[in-house]
């Protein structure tokens, strides 16, 4: 939206702005933050990359069942182990399954879990995260400390703990994925509401008798969220390396799924004589993850452009 | 100095009680009766009675921690359900594997992740610049494990350069001192034996450096653009140093502080990443003995190892917060 305005005389009222511009009339164009981001991301290439591919894997994991050439589990036992072929682009496993009908089924599931799992540790980060940062004093100091203590453990190794002791499967995976991302959120969120709650726009509410949820989630979560948006959009890229992570070491998903750390276990079995069991599942997860990355660096970059690398 | 340190120190203490509370907490996620979890649906009762005996399972919970934490202060970490073997004795074998695999690939990381960061930030905007860039970032992205699968498939198995698994040759003859071969080697001076550890050091560590590699490379960039833009850099410029000298001998020192930090917090990575490395290699770590003792759902083991393993990454980023008091006089004052 472009519009003319006229500046005020010093200590006179603004002036409509004339019918016929004036040769020194100043043109600024009022654009929405949320438009100037949007164009900052789509400037980007490697970003519109990342995020076509995103969408690439986003439609492969709705159309699964019509776009591949055979069932995910459909066992053709006459071609175990076939190469790449014609018939079967990624060849096949040792139970003459369609690898690449695998993969594209594949992303039903690692898109699932990097999304359910961020959202878990998003909300939950960030609700906890808002409070301690708003209430401060000792219920923040207990929330860091608790921080502190769940920090100490690496992300990996906590989710590998918690799914050991519950029991394998993919919805313990997702939880303890989500559980063990917690602090960065919550973190991130509590030192956002720390810097809001001191600023002219939060105390002027506060002085208008709003109540403490009320500054919360109306003042200080709106401005919050860039950094939150930008840490989970990377975070879908962790979160899907940690579930094949667990997939592979047998305690995500559980056999027949076709889940990408569970195939690249199986196909490891074969890698003398069928490396195209492993080496396209392994593709799927570095794809997945480098285009998240990338629209994680795109969205950093266009909601914060002094982050820019 | 030492006031900072002090402090620092015992802001540990309740950071490895509640450590202590969680690994203990550990064995109690077993969904239904823990006993009967670890011992198995066909242990006999008396089994089952003295296994709750021994790890205190039939007392309050509150005398059971007690109990937990006083073994542990005593530096009995508990016995192997499978092999009934302590497992201190079993960590002293591994722990060494462990530590000298992820050193190497901590080394990786470093050597060729600082110098990329460094070359990058000074050629900003080339292809150099790019190539680093996409390179960290497919590194940042990359599932080690897959990769660690397809050096061994790769090098190990087409090409057969390198062997893909064990610390040494099958049948190789060598007694250990301190269980870091590279070391014993070297003490022992046993040459060939030194590079039979280096060749199977070398794709396990390739394997394990890649995402600490691409992460130091960008820290390092960006510390290193940021300290470019700085006055003295500018003024070091405007005296008529040379390039080199100003890179490499004022902004790269200034740069490095947050590099430090990165690096210590790499050793979590590290040992995570350790898990999966070792058990595509068979390399006989604490990684792999966690994956197996899961296999085997020998939990007492899992939930010793992950108790270890937090406190080196604790004391590990206590070690880094006080290098980088050191190295910037300033933080011990905030």
């Amino acid at each position: 939206m472009s519009t003319t305005i006229a500046r005020a005389a010093p200590g006179g009222p603004a002036r409509p702005a004339p019918a016929v511009a004036m040769p020194v009339a100043l043109s600024t164009s009022i654009r929405s933050p949320l438009r100037d981001s949007l164009r900052r991301f789509f400037a980007s290439g490697t970003a519109v990359l990342g995020l076509a591919v995103v969408l690439v894997f986003v439609l492969m994991a709705i159309g699964a069942p019509w776009i591949t050439p055979y069932g995910a589990d459909q066992q053709l036992l006459t071609d175990r182990l076939k190469a790449p072929s014609a018939a079967h682009l990624f060849g096949t496993d040792d139970l003459g399954r369609d690898v690449l009908s695998r993969v594209v089924f594949g992303s039903q599931i690692s898109l699932r879990v990097g999304i359910f799992a961020v959202a878990l540790s998003l909300v939950t980060g960030s609700v906890l995260g808002l409070i301690a940062g708003y209430a401060g004093g000792w219920l923040d100091g207990l929330f860091m400390r608790g921080m502190d203590i769940v920090l100490a453990f690496p992300a990996t190794l906590m989710a590998i703990g918690i799914v050991a002791m519950r029991g394998p499967g993919l919805e313990m995976a997702l939880v303890a994925i989500g559980i063990v991302n917690i602090p960065t959120y919550a973190r991130l969120a509590r030192s956002m509401a720390l810097s809001l709650r001191e600023r002219d726009f939060v105390i002027a509410a506060r002085c208008l008798g709003a109540s403490g949820p009320r500054l919360v989630g109306r003042h200080i979560l709106p401005n919050s969220l860039s950094p939150l948006i930008v840490q989970a959009t990377l975070g879908i890229a962790t979160a899907i390396i940690e579930a094949a992570g667990l997939g592979f070491l047998g305690l995500g998903a559980q056999p027949p799924t076709p889940e990408w750390g569970l195939m690249l276990t199986n196909g490891r079995a074969f890698l003398l004589n069928a490396p195209w069991a492993m080496i396209f599942p392994g593709l799927a997860i570095l794809l997945t993850t480098l285009a998240f990355n990338l629209v994680g660096d795109g969205v950093r970059d266009a909601l914060d452009p002094s982050m820019r690398g | 100095m030492l006031r900072y340190a002090l402090r620092r120190v015992l802001a540990l203490v309740p950071v490895l009680i509640g450590v202590s509370v969680i690994v203990f907490l550990f064995l109690h996620l077993i969904p239904g009766d823990s006993a009967t979890a670890i011992l198995g649906e066909h242990a006999t009762p008396d089994a089952i009675v003295q296994l709750r005996a021994a790890y205190g399972l039939d007392q309050p919970w509150p005398t059971q921690y007690v109990i937990f934490v006083g073994h542990i202060l005593h530096g009995d970490l508990g016995k192997s359900i499978r092999s009934n073997v302590p497992v201190t004795s079993e960590l002293s074998q591994r722990l060494p594997a462990t530590a000298e695999l992820s050193a190497v690939a901590l080394l990786f990381a470093l050597v060729v992740g600082m110098p990329a960061g460094i070359i990058s930030a000074w050629r900003r905007g080339s292809v150099f610049d790019h190539a680093s860039v996409v390179g960290a970032l497919t590194g940042v992205s990359m599932p080690i494990f897959w990769l660690g699968l397809m050096l061994a498939w790769l090098f190990g198995v087409e090409l057969k350069l390198l062997p893909f698994s064990a610390r040494l040759d099958t049948g190789a003859r060598f007694t250990p001192i301190t269980n870091l071969l590279l070391v014993d080697a070297v003490l022992r001076a046993d040459w060939p034996i030194l590079g039979q550890t280096i060749r199977h050091l070398l794709l396990p560590a390739l394997a394990l450096s890649t995402v600490p590699m691409a992460i130091v490379m960008r820290m390092t960039r960006g510390a290193m653009i940021e300290v470019l833009h700085q006055d003295y850099v500018r003024t070091a410029r405007a005296k008529g140093l040379r390039d080199r000298v100003v890179v490499g001998g004022h902004a790269f020192r200034n740069a490095l502080l947050p590099v430090v930090t990165i690096v210590g917090l790499q050793v979590g990575a590290l040992l995570s990443g350790a898990i999966l490395t070792e058990t595509i290699f068979s390399w006989p770590g604490i990684g792999r003995w966690v994956y197996e003792s899961i296999q085997l759902r020998d939990y007492p083991v899992v939930q010793s190892m992950t108790l270890v393993i937090a406190v080196i990454f604790v004391v590990t980023n206590l070690l880094v917060d006080l290098s980088y008091a050191w190295l910037d006089p300033r933080v011990r004052y905030r």
